[in-house]
Formats: C-alpha cells, sequence, structure tokens
C-alpha cells in the first residue's frame, strides 16, 4: 500500500501554482471571444498569390466596414470585423479582388448579428448553470456523507479553474476563442471529472463498511492504492485519443480537442490527489 | 440448439459490416485470367411488402461543416400580422423560401422554423452552395406574383399537356395591381373563398383578361409557381373577383396571405450566416479520421501490451464496438460535424473504460486466490454497478447539450448538438459492447477451461 496522502503538500503546492498561473493570465490577458457570443463577422479568404495585409486593411477601412483583427498566414487572410450584411461582404470580396489584384476564394465566411451574440452568451450560460445543477444533484444523491459531496464539489471547481486559466494562456500565446465548443468541452471534461472521483470514493466507502471504522487516513490510501492503477488505464486511453487528435486533428477543432485533454487530465489528477485529501481532512476535523 | 445462438450475432455482425461499407468504392484486380470489376456499395433496402415500399440508403450523413456549404438564420418581423395568423404567416414562408432555394438547384436543403421565446427564426441549410450571397439575396427577395394566361392555341393541339403547363403567357397583370385579397364564404355554399379587389389599372388589365379567357384556365403564380389556376366563369369588369376551388379555410387563408403581400408573408433579415467552402472541409475530416485511425490503434497496443489475452478481447469488442456506433449514425441517421466525429472519438476511449473496470475487478478477484471462472462471473457482477454509475453523469450533460425538447432558453446549435449526439450514442453502445458482447467473447473463448 503506497501512503499516497503524505504528499499532500506537494499536491496543494501543485495545484496552486497552476491556478495561480491561471488566474494571472485571465487577469492580465483575459480572453478572446469568438462572434459566437459577440456578434461580428468571421473571414477566411484565399488569395493565389500573396498580398500585403495592410493594403487589404486599407479596404475595409475605405469601405467603412470596422476591422477588429486581421492576419494573415501565407495566402490565407483571416480578418474579424463588425457585423457585416451581405451586400457589404459581396462589395468587400469584389473590391479586395480588384484592388490586390487577386482571385479570391472564400475559405469560410461566418456573421452573427449582435443580438444573436447576446442571446447565445444566456443560452450557453444556463446550459452550464443547469449542467453543474445536474452534476450536484446526483453526486449528494450519490454520497450520503456531506463532507463526500463537499470534496467531490471542491475537485470539480479546482478543475473548472484550471481548465478555465489554461484556456486563457491559449487565448493569449494561440489566439483561441471562446465559444459554444469551449463551453461544450468544459461542461463535458467536468463530467469526466466527477465521474472519476465517485469511483474512488465509492471505494472508500466500500472500505468503511466492510472493516468499520478504520482511521481514514488508511482507508483512504488503500482505497486509493487499489484504484490508481485502473483509473491510470482508463483516463491513459482517453488521453491517447484527445492527444492523437489534438496533434493530428482538424485546424477547426484543435482548441476544443485540447480543452478535452486538458480537462482530463486535470480531472484525472484531482480525484485522488485534490478531493481526497480535502476529504481525509475534512473527516479528521470532524472527529 | 448452440448453432442458433452463435449464427444469430455472426449474422447481426455481418449485417453491420454490410451497413458500414464504404461508398461507392471501386475495386478492380486480375485473378490469373479472370478480371473483376466492383463497385462497393454498402447495404440499403428498397423492397416491396405487400405493396408498401420500403426504402432505406445507409449512407453516410456529413453536416455543413464537413461537406462544406451554408446556413443561413433569417429573422422575421411579426409585429404586423395577427396573432391568429401568425402560424400559417410562419408556414407560408417557409414554403417560399423552400421553394426557392430548390429553383436554385442545391441539393438536399432544410428550412425549418425555430422558436425563441417570441422570436420566429426561420433557418435555412444549403449544402455545398457555391455563392451564398446570391442565395441570400434570392431568399429574402420580394416576391412576384403574376397572373399568366394560356399561351397561342396551337398549343393546346400539339400534345395533351394539362392545361397548367399551358398558362405560360404573361398578362402584364402582377401583384401590384392587387389592392387587397380577402377570405370570404359563398352566401350559397358557405365554401371559402378568396376574393381580389384591384386598383384601376388592375381593373383594366383584369377585365380583359378575362373577356378574353372565359371558360379558360388563368394561373396565378407566386415566383414562377402555380398557386391557383381558376375557370373564368364570366368577363370581370368591376374589378371584384372570386378564386373558387376546393380550399379549406386554412388554404384560402395561406393563400390570401400570399396575394396580399406581394411579398414574403413576412418580412424576413439575416441575423446569422456560417459557410464554409468544400475544400476546408475535406481537409479537416481527412486530418480528424487519420488521428482517430492513430489514438484507435494507440489504445488497442495499450490494451494488448498491459491486458495482454484479456486485452485481445478488449480489442475485438472495441471494434465491434466502432462498427455498430457507425451503422447506428448511418441508420438514425445522424448528421456528422467535426465535433460529431470528436465526440465519437473521444466515446472510443472511453469504451475502453468499461472494460478496464471489469478486467481490474476480476484481477483483483484472482489476485485474492479465486478460480478463473469464478473471479470473471464476481467481475462482472461487480464491475456493473459502477460502470452504470460513472455514465451516467456523462449522459446528464450530454442530454443537457442534446436539448431534445427544442427548449427556447438552451443552445440549439447543431455543432453542440452533434457532438452531445454522437457523445451519447458512444456512451450508450459502449455500455452495450463492454459488458454484453466481452462476456460473450470470454465465454467463446474460455470455453475450453
Amino acid at each position: 500500500m503506497v501512503n499516497f496522502l503524505k504528499y499532500k503538500l506537494v499536491y496543494y503546492l501543485l495545484s496552486a501554482t497552476v491556478i495561480l498561473l491561471g488566474l494571472y493570465s485571465i487577469m492580465r490577458w483575459g480572453f478572446k471571444y469568438s462572434i459566437d457570443f459577440t456578434g461580428g463577422t468571421n473571414l477566411e479568404y484565399q488569395t493565389d498569390k500573396k498580398t500585403n495585409v495592410n493594403d487589404a486593411a486599407n479596404i475595409f477601412k475605405v469601405n467603412k466596414v470596422e476591422v477588429v483583427e486581421i492576419s494573415q498566414k501565407d495566402k490565407t487572410l483571416i480578418i474579424r470585423t463588425k457585423a457585416m450584411n451581405e451586400t457589404q461582404e459581396k462589395l468587400l470580396k469584389e473590391s479586395l479582388e480588384k484592388n490586390l489584384q487577386t482571385k479570391i476564394t472564400v475559405l469560410r465566411s461566418e456573421t452573427v448579428g449582435p443580438v444573436l451574440g447576446k442571446e447565445t452568451l444566456m443560452k450557453t450560460l444556463i446550459a452550464s448553470v443547469l449542467a453543474i445543477l445536474g452534476i450536484l444533484i446526483y453526486m449528494s444523491f450519490s454520497f450520503k456523507g456531506f463532507n463526500f459531496a463537499l470534496s467531490a464539489i471542491l475537485a470539480m471547481f479546482h478543475d473548472l479553474l484550471v481548465v478555465i486559466g489554461s484556456y486563457s494562456l491559449l487565448s493569449h500565446f494561440f489566439g483561441a476563442e471562446v465559444d459554444t465548443m469551449f463551453v461544450t468541452a468544459v461542461l463535458t471534461s467536468m463530467s469526466f471529472s466527477v465521474h472519476d472521483t465517485i469511483i474512488i470514493f465509492d471505494k472508500i466507502r466500500e472500505y468503511r463498511n466492510v472493516e468499520g471504522r478504520i482511521e481514514m487516513e488508511y482507508g483512504a490510501n488503500k482505497a486509493l492504492t487499489e484504484t490508481m492503477v485502473r483509473s491510470l488505464n482508463n483516463s491513459m486511453t482517453i488521453i491517447f485519443m484527445l492527444l492523437a487528435l489534438t496533434l493530428l486533428g482538424g485546424s477547426t477543432i484543435r482548441f476544443f480537442v485540447a480543452t478535452l485533454l486538458i480537462g482530463t487530465v486535470t480531472g484525472t489528477y484531482s480525484s485522488p490527489f485534490v478531493a481526497t485529501p480535502i476529504l481525509v481532512w475534512l473527516e479528521k476535523k470532524r472527529k | 440448439m448452440k448453432i442458433i445462438k452463435y449464427l444469430l450475432p455472426l449474422f447481426a455482425l455481418f449485417l453491420i459490416i454490410w451497413i458500414d461499407l464504404p461508398q461507392n468504392y471501386k475495386i478492380n484486380f486480375t485473378v490469373g485470367k479472370a478480371k473483376v470489376n466492383y463497385t462497393i456499395n454498402p447495404f440499403s433496402i428498397d423492397w416491396n411488402i405487400f405493396g408498401f415500399q420500403i426504402k432505406k440508403e445507409f449512407v453516410t450523413h456529413l453536416g455543413l461543416d464537413l461537406k462544406g456549404g451554408s446556413n443561413l438564420v433569417f429573422e422575421t418581423d411579426t409585429s404586423k400580422v395577427k396573432s391568429e395568423d401568425l402560424q400559417d404567416a410562419l408556414n407560408s414562408s417557409r414554403d417560399i423560401i423552400e421553394k426557392r432555394v430548390n429553383f436554385f438547384g442545391v441539393s438536399e436543403p432544410i428550412v425549418q422554423t425555430v422558436k425563441i421565446g417570441n422570436n420566429y427564426r426561420i433557418s435555412v441549410d444549403l449544402p455545398g452552395i457555391g455563392n451564398v450571397n446570391d442565395a441570400i439575396a434570392l431568399i429574402g427577395q420580394t416576391a412576384q406574383l403574376t397572373f399568366k394566361e394560356e399561351a397561342s392555341a396551337e398549343a393546346k393541339v400539339a400534345t395533351s399537356t394539362p392545361t397548367i403547363l399551358r398558362l405560360t403567357k404573361d398578362t402584364g397583370l402582377t401583384g401590384k395591381h392587387i389592392k387587397k385579397a380577402s377570405v370570404t364564404f359563398d352566401s350559397q355554399t358557405g365554401k371559402p373563398q378568396v376574393a381580389l379587389g384591384f386598383n384601376k389599372e388592375g381593373v383594366n388589365l383584369f377585365s380583359d383578361i378575362t373577356s378574353r379567357n372565359v371558360g379558360k384556365q388563368v394561373g396565378i403564380f407566386i415566383d414562377n409557381f402555380i398557386i391557383s389556376a381558376p375557370v373564368v366563369q364570366q368577363p370581370i369588369t368591376d374589378g371584384n373577383a372570386v378564386i373558387t376551388g376546393n380550399f379549406t379555410v386554412d388554404e384560402s387563408k395561406k393563400l390570401a396571405i400570399a396575394i396580399n403581400s406581394g411579398a414574403l408573408p413576412l418580412p424576413i433579415h439575416l441575423v446569422e450566416q456560417r459557410s464554409i467552402g468544400p475544400t476546408l472541409g475535406a481537409t479537416e475530416v481527412r486530418k480528424s479520421v487519420y488521428a482517430g485511425v492513430v489514438g484507435l490503434l494507440m489504445v488497442l497496443l495499450f490494451m494488448v501490451v498491459y491486458y495482454k489475452k484479456l486485452g485481445i478481447i478488449a480489442s475485438m469488442a472495441l471494434m465491434i464496438y466502432g462498427l455498430i456506433s457507425f451503422a447506428i449514425f448511418r441508420a438514425i441517421p445522424v448528421v456528422l460535424t467535426l465535433p460529431g466525429v470528436a465526440g465519437f472519438i473521444l466515446s472510443i476511449g472511453m469504451a475502453v473504460d468499461s472494460n478496464i473496470l471489469i478486467f481490474e475487478r476480476i484481477k483483483e478477484e484472482l489476485r485474492k486466490g479465486k478460480d478463473f471462472d469464478i473471479a470473471i462471473r464476481l467481475g462482472f457482477g461487480r464491475a456493473i454497478d459502477a460502470i452504470k454509475d460513472a455514465n451516467i453523469t456523462t449522459l446528464t450533460v450530454a442530454f443537457i447539450l442534446f436539448n431534445p425538447l427544442n427548449w427556447g432558453f438552451l443552445p440549439q446549435f447543431g455543432m453542440v448538438r452533434g457532438f452531445a449526439l454522437t457523445l451519447a450514442i458512444g456512451v450508450a453502445t459502449s455500455l452495450f459492447t463492454g459488458v454484453v458482447i466481452t462476456r460473450r467473447l470470454i465465454n467463446l473463448f474460455y470455453k475450453k477451461n
């Protein structure tokens, strides 16, 4: 039997570091929000020869379309503006083609009106609250001990902070946007995390029932030792798939899958190394 | 008896593989002197049973982000329509938009009405369309109402074409000549009809037209689609005309609204538009499938290395799981978007979960010194509770994200839904394969013990 709980200070320190890093990033750099929530237009134009980004930006200015961001990758122009309607878009495309002297293929074009954007934000928030409530209700049913439920909830929030913090870093360094898929990824990885925690707590409870009132710490260590292998293996398979998708998969879902990956990793980590120490601590205090 | 037990699952497996075959896959090769030229196609049903035609094709349905295409969402302005006419106006608009979209030559367009709070929207899916701006312009356009009469008499003799198709000559009378259309009831029969009132110019035009066409049909077209072709009973000079036919009250209302608007029954404006060019979609899907295969191989390798013999069984169960899931996607059918594909790949990773749980329990029992047979039975028993428990949270989240009842306060988007659906189907199927199929396979291979 391995005494995992002896190192609980290490775990707390690790968690604190990651979360603080995330919080710092949020405060300093915030997030990049996708047009899903803010409204606006996203354009991805492919030109048949390399063009000058500044020239392109000017054309937008001349046509009185406010550019939020414009960048260039090889022969692709990526432009984000305030919401345009379709006539403006057509005009702009023609103007660009004429002035930059190139044919433009539309790789992607998305427009979300501002009202719709706000509405989407509302709906997503409601969905998140409902999902979290659902998970909480389920947890309180599964665990008849208040301390169990509390530790699991705290672990869940730990994971939430880690994922959101990391996404802020991804936003700043890689341009990841907060969109509806991000929220989906967060909710899904939270459900994994709870799932993992339940397995361990189940074992701990089993030991408490079978072997009577044993010392909490002893029981927890025993449960952890026995479930660790299983937990790791389980997460390994999911992580393999997600890793493959992140590195090799399509670029439009890259951040979505990366978020799922981070969520799964922290979910696996938090069940034995965050939820359990908290549980043991709470139970000890209760005595 | 025993043979039947094996025959049925084997047949099921064969059927599933048949459903999962790639579409339009050609094979040509030579064996000795014989040449083989064959095109593989998945299973499809086209049967005639007791006069009922049953037709179903099992093909992969790709979402717009994979096929390329556009999704447009229009918000309708319902302020000028009375509430009892609202549903009709909405359906009318939807129908007219669908006809216009069809006219554009898009294959399998989808036009739906969506209700959000007090707003009514119309969502249009246009797969594979090249120039979306033209489509948007066409959809939002004012509808053209025209009256047409029969072309020359020679045409009538030429063929036995139905009258309706011969109504091709423009009369010059259009929607802008109509002051108002309303629903009235025939004083004698009580049947509903649509009364038309023309403006001055219209009155004259209409009088000419009806004089020319007594006893013949005159066609009323919206957007070049015929909506009614009443027979002219007598010349109408006072500008009051009635369109009679076998209308229901609803149909006459719809017609009146359509004629009245001259435009779409409800004014619309575009609030959301997403277009993906087809090349981008194809690259994305190729990369993701590749990633999925790599991930799968890693998982299989891991299982075999770690759990050895049991690992091989788990790998087989996993592949069967993949086949069944894919067959389900084709059968329902589920429209696969990129997040949907991600959800499917993710659920493959989770599918192994139940197997691992069972195997670990089995190992535990073996460590305690139990017999192999008993260890297996105990392993399954204990594990099933944990498996059930564990998957409920994932299913709950998937349920909320999928939003089956289309509640207005929850997201209704294709991408999120696609992910939730494939995830949910994946979890449910994995429960099945993880428990049922693994057990069968173990029984199959360990009978000798």
